[in-house]
């Protein structure tokens, strides 16, 4: 499947802008030249220059560690965020979808009630109830991700449970969490899959966006979006502070929307 | 009628579930929501005045039929901050968010549909790449990085346009629209983008139909089919996703007016956050999601209207 990745040059630049990304956020804290929140107060706004590649912010940190680490922290949020709503939202919809009836009809209305909500707006007030940090963040991103994969788990059991493997294991006399687990489960991962594979573009802007409000990652942990915010303030004496951490979010979230795409067309083609 | 009646009536346990996540904002906030919003140091008096005056004193379900009670006659409190009431406050907001969310709808459109029906109609030429990679970037930019760019080159590089505030419509139409166009622009390129590729598929599908082909055997020019023929079947789906942005565009505001210091209810909500002024928030997050369940609904009813295919089905 990777070959056949590879092979159409749109999921061969999503593949590369998201091994970019992946080395960036292993490797770029220890790769950086210098500490993310180590200040040079004899270099304060410095534009990009042979000692600081991408300049450097109003206490003198270097703009390229900073954003080495925040990819580190975009990709923690995004892939964990993604990972808890997985893990919840995947066994609602697969027990809703091959349950029907009252359970089906009680599970799928609490997940139409957060649909309900825009999801950067139900991500908000959760940090607001819950406070700023990185681990309320990850908890707001999850419940925003949380139904919709409920929704496609569902509808992916629905699709299943009529069919005669499924039929046919009932008739062996294996119990509801026997099938689900041994037939249902293998036989709708891969959509389930892919929507995960797209939302984590997604669970990376929500993030940024958070973390640029205010409301996500807090300094001097260093994250694209509390970087943009900061940049807000120099944009008329350093607007390479506002040029980079938008260019790491833009390339990581267009690789991730690049292969989430293709990993559809190759996975569930029918879509 | 049946149609409409049975939707809002599946709709209601979804209201009453937001109004109930909603009311768990406030009750769920850590420890005294009330020494959260005057701090640690307050006078135990005004303490006790400010916990009276929201009945926490109360267990949690006699305060929800309270409070809901009151939600159900329009009353959503009062701010902490101000006095004011959550609701003429949230109205108020919702002003700004509409024009902006309006001249958001405007810039999409005019981008989106003219593209995508170009690219439709000359598929596989440079055009049609042209209009690819720009659905692509525009889905994949964050809106606020544009807003902040858009910024920098026509307010700081060349000071065309301001680069925040509002000026109500009617005090002075030529510097609303100088405030509105950065903010509009800004929101408008992220649904323009969607609204391209939905169009272009459509287009794409219309165009391989017999009809089409038929009307081009009968001796009518490409473009008056394109334009006439084709555009009036392929904008179905489009009605629908612009309808849905509409919903989504209301989380999108937050973002956006809190860039271009815009008062609307997204500006109004982070803001309350800030000022722990809880029922605010409260009151704005319900308001908005109650729009984002309405539009989403009128958005499936309209199109319902649009394709009588779908109302025999039903």
């Amino acid at each position: 499947m990777l070959r056949r990745l590879l092979i159409a040059p749109r999921s061969a630049l999503g593949v590369l802008l998201v091994t970019i990304t992946l080395f960036a956020g292993a490797f770029g804290p220890a790769l950086s030249p210098y500490g993310p929140n180590e200040p040079d107060f004899a270099a304060t706004l410095s534009p990009p220059s042979a000692t600081h590649w991408l300049g450097t912010d109003d206490l003198g940190r270097d703009t390229l560690s900073r954003i080495l680490s925040g990819a580190r922290v975009s990709l923690l949020v995004g892939v964990v965020s993604v990972a808890a709503g997985l893990l919840l939202g995947g066994p609602i919809g697969l027990v809703a979808g091959y349950a029907g009836g009252w359970t089906d009809s009680v599970l799928m209305r609490c997940m139409d009630v957060l649909l309900a909500f825009p999801g950067l707006l139900l991500a908000l007030g959760i940090t607001a109830v819950l406070g700023a940090s990185l681990v309320n963040t990850v908890i707001a991103i999850a419940a925003v991700n949380l139904p919709v994969l409920a929704r496609v788990a569902r509808g992916q059991a629905m699709s299943v449970r009529s069919r005669e493997y499924i039929t046919a294991e009932r008739a062996l006399g294996f119990g509801s969490a026997t099938i689900l687990w041994r037939c249902v489960l293998p036989n709708t991962a891969s959509p389930i899959l892919v929507q995960a594979s797209l939302l984590l573009a997604s669970s990376i802007i929500t993030e940024a966006y958070l973390s640029f409000l205010g409301l996500g990652v807090q300094p001097p942990t260093p994250s694209w979006g509390n970087m943009l915010h900061d940049a807000i303030g120099f944009l008329d004496q350093a607007v390479w502070l506002a040029w980079f951490p938008g260019i790491a979010i833009f390339i990581t979230v267009l690789g991730f929307n690049l292969l989430g795409d293709a990993l559809r067309d190759q996975l569930d083609p029918h879509d | 009628m049946r149609v409409i009646g049975s939707r809002l009536l599946s709709l209601l346990p979804v209201l009453f579930g937001l109004c109930l996540l909603s009311f768990a904002l406030l009750a769920l906030v850590p420890g005294d929501p009330v020494t959260a919003m005057l701090g640690m140091e307050a006078d135990p008096a005004a303490v006790a005045t400010l916990r009276a005056k929201f009945a926490l004193d109360q267990p949690l379900p006699v305060r929800f039929i309270a409070w809901f009670g009151h939600v159900l006659i329009g009353d959503l409190g009062r701010s902490i901050q101000t006095g004011r009431p959550v609701t003429a406050t949230v109205l108020t907001a919702l002003v700004p968010t509409l024009q902006l969310g309006l001249a958001a709808l405007v810039v999409s459109l005019c981008i989106a549909i003219p593209a995508g029906i170009i690219a439709a109609a000359r598929r596989n030429s440079a055009a049609d790449m042209a209009v690819s990679i720009m659905a692509l970037t525009g889905l994949s930019l964050p809106s606020f990085w544009l807003g902040i760019l858009l910024i920098v080159a026509l307010s700081i590089r060349l000071p065309l346009l301001p680069s925040s505030g509002y000026v109500p419509v009617l005090t002075d139409p030529l510097e609303a629209l100088r405030h509105i166009i950065l903010p509009a622009l800004t929101l408008g390129a992220g649904m323009a983008a969607a609204t391209m590729r939905m169009t272009r598929a459509a287009m794409l599908d219309v165009l391989s139909m017999d009809y089409i082909r038929t009307a081009r055997a009968k001796g009518l020019s490409r473009r008056r089919v394109v334009w006439r023929h084709a555009l009036r079947n392929a904008l179905l789906p489009v009605v629908t996703l612009v309808g849905l942005q509409l919903g989504q565009l209301l989380g999108g505001v937050v973002i956006t007016e809190s860039v271009f210091a815009w008062p609307g209810i997204g500006k109004l909500t982070v803001d309350a956050i800030f000022a722990r002024d809880y029922p605010v928030v409260q009151g704005a997050i319900l308001v908005t999601a109650t729009l984002f369940v309405l539009t989403n609904l009128a958005t499936d009813l309209l199109y319902t209207v649009l394709d009588p295919r779908l109302r025999v089905r039903r």
